[in-house]
This record gives structure tokens, sequence and C-alpha cells, in this order.
């Protein structure tokens, strides 16, 4: 059936948008093996940092030179083969070893990346149109037909019958897609130097410099936020609401989490994402960061003022917003892994668990994150300000178990990873100690709630189901009670699928904001 | 211990087994022939059109009845047996109680068409009713829907969103125009429309016609034509479930007759829901089949039955809908047809799927119903307002306080002012309250 004011065949373009997507997708995960690599000796010069390690490696190395391997398996065994017989000859002489667990990855990444010939490296911007640009124009061609083939409204038809959208295998497998993708960025970039050379062009254009993985990533990161973001404005255009987020997250990707470091950069400042925050940015005090930003503030001040900024916007920022507006001033408008969740993993969204069970679990867990990166942290400024001399190496052990297990784990292939299976919040829900931070104020001193109107409300369950963040909506809806949870991160999805009118996001005044209809509150306590 | 049985669980057997665990420490036992656990009757629609299973609608865990001690049992009821408080259950045994509540709610209307029992024609409102619609309407080129109102234009919904083409007869000028107003009714219409839905206005079911396996092939109109299709679905209206009642010695007419306070001619058994046929103390009686009444119905029988005996009173009417995309509230009084003293203020914006309605009395002004369609008002600010039978004036002066909306939403009460000032030009008003870009009314929400 045709809607009626629908004036084109719609649904060509979007087969033929979602076979572009294909396509662009197919391409981008064959890149990976396309490419060819040839080590020189002034690439093993330049990619090798410290002479005597150049000096230890050449005679196990120097086999390589001029051999073309067609893939980089083959490539990184060798180097890794090279480092391990320097590591053997070196007996128990630990002066004499490479460290593995830095120095030799960044070897490996440095010189797969530099290595790289043939069809990659000769044609990176063709590659980079073929894969993420068409992919991304297959995305956009698959949403914008809506407009005209279906009326503005709340559509979620066969989200639970879509293999895609309902736990199915496609979920499962672009889970695994994603969970994958997390580990090789993470932890075996050496691995995937063709997708990070598919940036070049842009990094080039922007900063002027190659392109190293986490530009690569933040172009991909920004690029689906947009992408997802056009998908979510065309699917949500009856909500001014969700229009006006909507476009909020992908201007603070696109600005604050993109551009202006690169342009930051480039003026030769220390570069940051500035709505990025202690505690989610768990290394904004660790040393190297503290060096960098006082270190620059001898010449300008901007990495004084940096400092300030970030000091301010968790100090002072956070209880003050969300005092007025809740948590979602944050989480859903600016927040980085917010905008991927409400664009990228919009789709998902339904699959958060909403029983109690998880709801005990998250909080024990998103609590526990926190107190974490609190402990952590005062360590890292503890051993700062004593010039390293009062907790010492152990420092960095925490740091590192931190940022393996939370910040790579947590918040990477399982927060991200998981989204096509247990829904688009579960780093913001289970693990997200700023997410924790700005629930504690939205909970207790905030006057933010989800007004419930009357009692209109009929059970049906479309705000439960769609809430991200796992909150059983109804439970509190059906009793005429406001919603006030530390969790809400403000999507405003509950109010819009909701069939009768019965929730609306507001600030009001403090009083009156936790509402019990006394006659309806004991039996679930 | 006192034993209360409640047959039936859906939302008026439920909140009465919840509100009475709250009040007291009696044995009480949910019977159900139709489902294990309490469900949202009012989901059932949205698991058709794969926008939540069966589970989500399920508003309690499975859990929460062992922890609160409602024993729920899965069976059907053949007969009660009033003078011996027990009733009958179909291969189960008898079981005792002291107490009944009878909340079997309703079965859809069949008016004896030929053909109404063939396969593919269904009525909608069980569980097993849309495991029949979804079998029934597997690879289908055409359903028709016979009967206009509420679940008429929800089971419109289900089939057009899998892209069946729908023929949905109605008997009215307008679609549900012996409930809506005759603007809001042509607005519903023209949506219906507009979602592709072949609507077909004064058009009734005449009869079903069958092919050779006995299932449904095409459905006659009254006015003769036949439209060929293989799924007919018959939603005009439903009537309360008497089936276990009838043979009992509780009375019934349309309904378990019942006091305002909800009890039947038979002591310690009570009906509530759909299936009860309220009679006043003026001798007239009427059915409440809303899902709010049931619910409130449900709350004030708990109270009795827990000892506070507590007449039911529905007080300023409420209810709400969604017509395909349109949201549609009402609060308080707003006749199809404007009669006596009644007098209405009807803004409609251009787009055809926004307005506003409102009623009062032309004696004093005083304001007694809101219709909204595709805007969201305050319940509680509305039935204030009626309450306190403020005038028309005063309340549109103040309309802000009541929107709803989301944030950001473009806010209509400004055009609705103004409309009255065109018509009022000797005395303009200024609208007063207007929600800010935060929302930081200052006003205090106060709920029923």
């Amino acid at each position: 059936m045709t809607a009626s004011h629908s004036t084109v065949p719609t649904v060509p373009l979007r087969l033929a948008g979602f076979g572009l997507f294909l396509v662009g997708f197919t391409i981008f995960v064959l890149t990976l093996t396309l490419g060819q690599f040839k080590l020189t000796p002034q690439i093993f010069e330049q990619a090798v940092s410290k002479p005597e390690h150049r000096q230890w490696l050449r005679p196990h190395i120097r086999d390589m030179f001029g051999v073309t391997y067609d893939t980089q398996v083959p490539f990184v065994a060798d180097i890794d083969a090279a480092i391990v017989k320097v590591n053997t000859a070196a007996g128990n002489d630990w002066q004499k070893k490479i460290n593995t667990d830095y120095e030799a990855k960044d070897y490996k990444l440095s010189l797969a990346r530099a290595s790289s010939a043939g069809l990659i490296a000769g044609n990176k911007l063709l590659f980079f149109l073929l894969s993420i640009v068409l992919a991304a124009a297959g995305g956009l061609l698959y949403s914008l037909p809506k407009l005209s083939e279906e009326l503005p409204g709340i559509k979620n038809n066969g989200v639970f019958t879509e293999p895609a959208t309902s736990g199915g295998w496609i979920g499962i497998a672009f889970a695994l897609f994603l969970i994958l993708f997390y580990v090789f960025l993470y932890k075996a970039p050496e691995y995937i130097t063709n997708w990070i050379a598919l940036a070049d062009p842009a990094s080039m254009v922007l900063n002027g410099h190659a392109a190293d993985r986490w530009f690569f990533y933040g172009l991909l990161y920004t690029t689906i936020i947009l992408v997802m973001g056009v998908r979510m404005l065309v699917k949500y255009r009856h909500s001014s609401y969700q229009t006006v987020r909507t476009l909020s997250v992908m201007f603070f990707q696109t600005a604050f989490a993109f551009l202006i470091p690169q342009i930051m950069s480039v003026l030769g400042q220390p570069s940051m994402d500035l709505k990025n925050m202690w505690p989610l940015d768990y290394s904004f005090f660790f040393s190297y960061r503290l060096d960098t930003l006082i270190g620059s503030g001898q010449s300008g001040g901007i990495g004084l003022f940096l400092l300030g900024w970030g000091i301010v916007l968790f100090a002072v920022g956070v209880p003050v917003l969300t005092y007025f507006f809740g948590k979602r001033w944050y989480c859903s408008w600016v927040c980085g892994c917010g905008g991927l969740a409400e664009t990228l993993g919009d789709p998902y969204r339904q699959l958060s668990d909403k029983s109690l069970t998880a709801w005990r679990i998250e909080r024990w867990l998103v609590h526990g994150v926190l107190v974490f990166a609190v402990v952590m942290t005062a360590i890292t400024l503890t051993n700062y300000l004593s010039n390293g001399k009062l907790l010492g190496d152990y420092t960095w052990r925490v740091q590192e178990a931190y940022g393996f297990y939370i910040g790579f784990i947590f918040a990477g292939a399982i927060g991200t990873g998981f989204y096509p299976v247990m829904g688009s919040r579960v780093w913001c829900r289970f693990g997200c100690p700023l997410a924790a931070y700005l629930g504690l104020v939205q909970r207790f001193k905030s006057r933010f709630r989800i007004t419930v109107n009357g009692g209109q409300c009929i059970s049906c369950g479309n705000c439960s189901t769609y809430c991200e963040m796992g909150i059983d909506v109804r439970a509190y809806a059906q009793r005429g009670e406001n919603i006030v949870r530390s969790s809400c991160v403000g999507c405003g999805i509950c109010a819009a699928v909701c069939p009768r009118g019965v929730l609306a996001l507001e600030n009001g005044p403090e009083e009156g904001r936790i509402i019990f209809k006394s006659s309806d509150v004991k039996i679930l306590s | 211990m006192a034993h209360i049985a409640i047959i039936g669980n859906g939302i008026t057997g439920i909140t009465a087994a919840r509100h009475i665990r709250k009040l007291s420490g009696s044995r009480i036992t949910v019977i159900s022939g139709e489902s294990d656990h309490f469900y949202s009757r009012t989901a059932l629609m949205y698991i058709y059109m794969g926008h939540m299973k069966y589970e989500h609608t399920k508003p309690y865990e499975d859990f929460f009845w062992a922890k609160n001690q409602i024993d729920l049992l899965r069976a059907s009821v053949t007969a009660i047996d009033t003078d011996a408080k027990v009733l009958k259950l179909e291969g189960k045994p008898d079981l005792a109680y002291d107490k009944l509540i009878v909340a079997t709610g309703s079965k859809p209307n069949k008016f004896g068409w030929p053909g109404q029992d063939l396969k593919g024609v269904h009525g909608f409102y069980s569980l097993q009713d849309l495991e029949d619609i979804e079998r029934s309407t597997k690879q289908i080129s055409r359903a028709v829907i016979a009967g206009g109102g509420l679940i008429g234009i929800e089971l419109a919904e289900m089939l057009a969103s899998r892209k069946i083409p729908v023929t949905f007869l109605v008997r009215e000028k307008n679609y549900w125009d012996n409930v809506l107003p005759e603007e809001e009714s042509k607005m519903i219409s023209r949506h219906i429309l507009e979602h592709g839905i072949d609507l077909r206005l004064q058009s009734e079911l005449k009869e079903i016609l069958a092919d050779d396996n006995g299932r449904a092939r095409a459905v006659v109109t009254k006015s003769g034509e036949e439209i060929a299709c293989q799924f007919v679905g018959l939603t005009a209206g439903v009537s309360p479930n008497l089936d276990v009642v009838k043979s009992s010695k509780i009375a019934t007419k349309r309904g378990v007759l019942v006091s305002e306070f909800l009890e039947t001619n038979v002591p310690d058994v009570y009906a509530a829901g759909d299936c009860a046929e309220l009679v006043g103390t003026d001798g007239k009686s009427h059915v409440e089949q809303l899902w709010y009444t049931g619910r409130m119905q449900a709350e004030a029988l708990a109270q009795t039955i827990c000892g506070t005996r507590t007449k039911y009173e529905r007080g300023i009417l409420f209810n709400s809908a969604k017509f395909l995309d349109i949201e549609y509230q009402t609060y308080g009084s707003v006749p199809n047809v404007l009669h006596g003293s009644d007098r209405t203020l009807y803004w409609e914006h251009a787009d055809g799927h926004h307005s506003i309605r409102l009623v009062y009395n032309a004696a004093d002004d005083a304001i007694t119903g809101f219709n909204l369609f595709g805007i969201r008002y305050r319940q509680a600010v509305c039935e204030r307002w009626i309450k306190e039978r403020r005038t028309l004036q005063y309340v549109l002066e103040h309309l802000g306080e009541a929107n709803f909306d989301p944030e950001f939403f473009k806010q209509y009460e400004s055009e609705i002012v103004a409309l009255y000032n065109r018509q009022h030009p000797e005395k303009p008003l200024a609208l007063k309250a207007k929600r800010g870009l935060f929302s930081t009314l200052q006003f205090r929400y106060q709920f029923r």
C-alpha cells in the first residue's frame, strides 16, 4: 500500500541506499586485505625511534627490506619475530630488551603504517570514497525517502520482528563486528592500518599530517553520528524536542569533539575536546596531560585556561546545569558517547533490560566505577603533587587497570559492541562514572522530572520498552507518580512513544517534584 | 482468613486484587482463562505491529504476584454457585470463595451477520483474537474492517502497518461521529484516508461470503457492493461478557447489574469494569467500557470489600486515544452535538492535524469540556478549571498552564485566543500563562 501523499517511488530509492551501504561496508572490510606492505631501510629508520633499538633490530629485520607482502599478517609476524629474537638474545638483561607493552606495539603500528604500498596506499582518497563515503551516502539514501513514504509520527513497525533490531542474527553479527573493531582499534591497530590510511586525505586537509588511529576513529565516529543523526531527524520529525536534541549532539560531535581539537593542534596549542570532562575523561589529571597543559601555560596561558575549564566544567557546570535541566543537558544533548547512543544506537534502544535485577546490578556497577575513577584520580594526583615519591610505580598500574577494564573493555568493546543485543546505553547505564555523578545530582538536587499526566496511563508499556536506560517508566506512570530517576538521560523518547500523552520532561519547582499517589505506592516497596 | 476470588485478570480484576492486598491480608485468587499473567489489553495492537513483544505488555514482572501473595489461577470458570459460594472450573477442582468479584470484561459484538463465524473473520479483544488475526492475515491481498469505533481504527492501523490493503466500513457519516463533534470526526476521517486506508463512510456490512474451504472470500455491503477480501475484522463495539454469569443467580441486563457500590443482587458478589452495568439511584443504568473506569471502579470496590463501603464516583470525565498519528485527549463533557446552553470555541490548525475545542455554558461562560487533537493538555489543570467553573475567558487567558506538549513544540494557545478575539473584538483577551522555553512553570501540579 502506498500512502496517498507519496509522489515519488520511494522503495527503489531505499533499496538503492541499502545496496550502496552494503557495497561501501563490504569495500571497507575488504580494504583490510587489499594493500601491500614493503619495508625499506628509510621507513625502518624513521619508524623505530630509539637508535639502540634500531641497532638491535636491524640484523633480524634486514631480510624484510624490499620484500613485498600481500597481506599484513605475515608482515606483522616477521616484525614480531625480530623483536622476539632481540629480547631472547638479551636473556635476563632488561636493559637490552624492547618493552613489549609499549615500544614494540608502537613499532609494529608505525612500521605497518609506513610500509603500506600498492592499491590502498596509492588510492587512499578513492578507497575512502568507495567505502566510508559510499556507505554514508547509502545510509542517507535509505533514510531520506521516509520523508515522503510515511506520515510523521511514531513508526516502530517491525522493530521486534526484524532480525537487525530484535536481537536476531543480524544484530548479533553486527555486535561481533563492533566488538572486533574495538579490539583491533585498541589492542592490535597494526592490523588495521589500511583503515587508518583511508583517513589520511581528510587528515592532511585538516591538520597537514597523516592520520593516526584516533583521527581515523574520530572521523568514522563523526560520520556515523551525522548519518544516523539524519535518520533520527527523519524518524522523529514530528517532535521538535527530538529535532533540537539531535542537532545538538550532531553539532557537539562535529565541532567540539572533531574539528576544534584539530584547529587547536594546527595552532600549536594543546588540543582537547572541550565538552569531554572528568571523570568520563579519566586521564584528565594524568601527569602527561597536566604537564602539557601547565607547560604550555608559560606560553600564552591556553593550557592553563583548558585546565581551569576542565575543572570548572565538572565542579561547577555539572551541579548548576543539572540542577536546572537534569543530566540530559550533558548525556543526551552534548556527550559524545551519548551522541553515538542517540543516533547509531537508536534502532537498538528497546533491547535494554527493564527488570528489577538489572536495576540492582546497574546501581552497584555504575557507582562502583565512579568510586574506582575517584580513587584512581586521587592516587594520580597524590603521586603528581609528590613528584612520584609517595606512590611511585603503583600509580600507572592503577591507571592502566582503569584504562584497560573501564576505558577499553567497558566503554568500548562492551559499551558500543553490545548495542545490538543489550541496547544503546550499556556503557552510560552500567559503567559511566560521569553519568553516575550527574545522576546523583539529578536524583537529589534538581528541578528535572518526567511529569505524569493524571490518570491517563493505559499501562501499554511503550515507554518502558523504548527507554534506552532500562527504566520501567510504566511502573511510575500507571501509578500517577512522576519519574525521578538518577539514570534518566532525558532523551524524551518515552514521552514521544506514549500513545496517550501521559509523559512530559519538565524542569519545574523542586517542591512537588517527587509525587507519590499516596494510595498506591507501598505495594512495590 | 477470607478468600476473595476474582474472575478476570484484566485491568479491573488486577487493580482490585492489588488494592485489596494493600488494604488487607485476605487470600486473593485471580482466575483467568486468557493468560497466565496480567497484560495490557490496550497494547495488543503494538504486538501485531512489532513495536513490542507480549512480555513487554506485562505491567508487572512475574515475581510480583507471589511476592504480594496474589494467587493466579489459569482456568476457565464454567459456573458460579452463589448459594454454596463455589466456582466450578473446567478440568480443575472447585474453588470456594467468601467474596467474589466478577470482572469478565467484554466480548466483540456480532450482530448475526451471515458468515460471521467463517474462517478469517475475527473480533479483536483478547490475546487469542490477536493470535487468530496473526494467522489469518498472512499473505492476504485485502482486509475489510466492519465497524468504526476505537477498535476498528486500531485494527486498520495494525493491518496498514504491514502494508495490507484495508477497506474500513463505517456506518456513520464521519468516523466516530456518534462521539466526536463534526469537525474532529472529519479531521480523523481525512487522516484515515491520508494513510491510504480505503474508508467507506455510511457503509455497513450485510454479509460475508465463503469460499469452498469455509474461508471468507468477500463481504457484501448493505448497498450491495461486493468487496473481495481474505480477512474480515468485526469491530462494531463490545458487550459485557456474561457467559459464566448468565446461568447463575446474579442478575444481569446488558451487563451484571450493580449498585453504585458495585454490589450485585447476591450478597458478597460484586462486579466491576466492562462487564458491570451500573444502576444509578434514579434507576437509569449504563455500562462503562474504558480502561480508566475499570481501574477506578476496582479501586473503589477494593475499599468496600476491605470494610470501607465506598461509592464509585467517576468524577470529571476523561479519556484519550490515538487515531493513527493523531493523539486525542478529552476532559469533561464534549458532546458530539451541542445541546441547550452548550457553546463551543473550536480552533483547528491549517495542517488539519491539530485542534483545540473548548465547551462552555452560555449562561455563565463556565468551562465544561476540552477536546484536544494532536496537542496534549494537563488533566489536573483541565479538571480543576471544570470543577471550579472557571469562565471561558479565564481559561483562555491561562491556557498555557494546561499545555503538556514536549518542550520546543509549537504552542497554539495564542492562536485560539486570537480566534476568540476575532469573534469578540469588543473585549479582547491576552494570553497570560505561556510555557516558557525551559518550562519553569511556577504553578503547582495537582494530581487526581
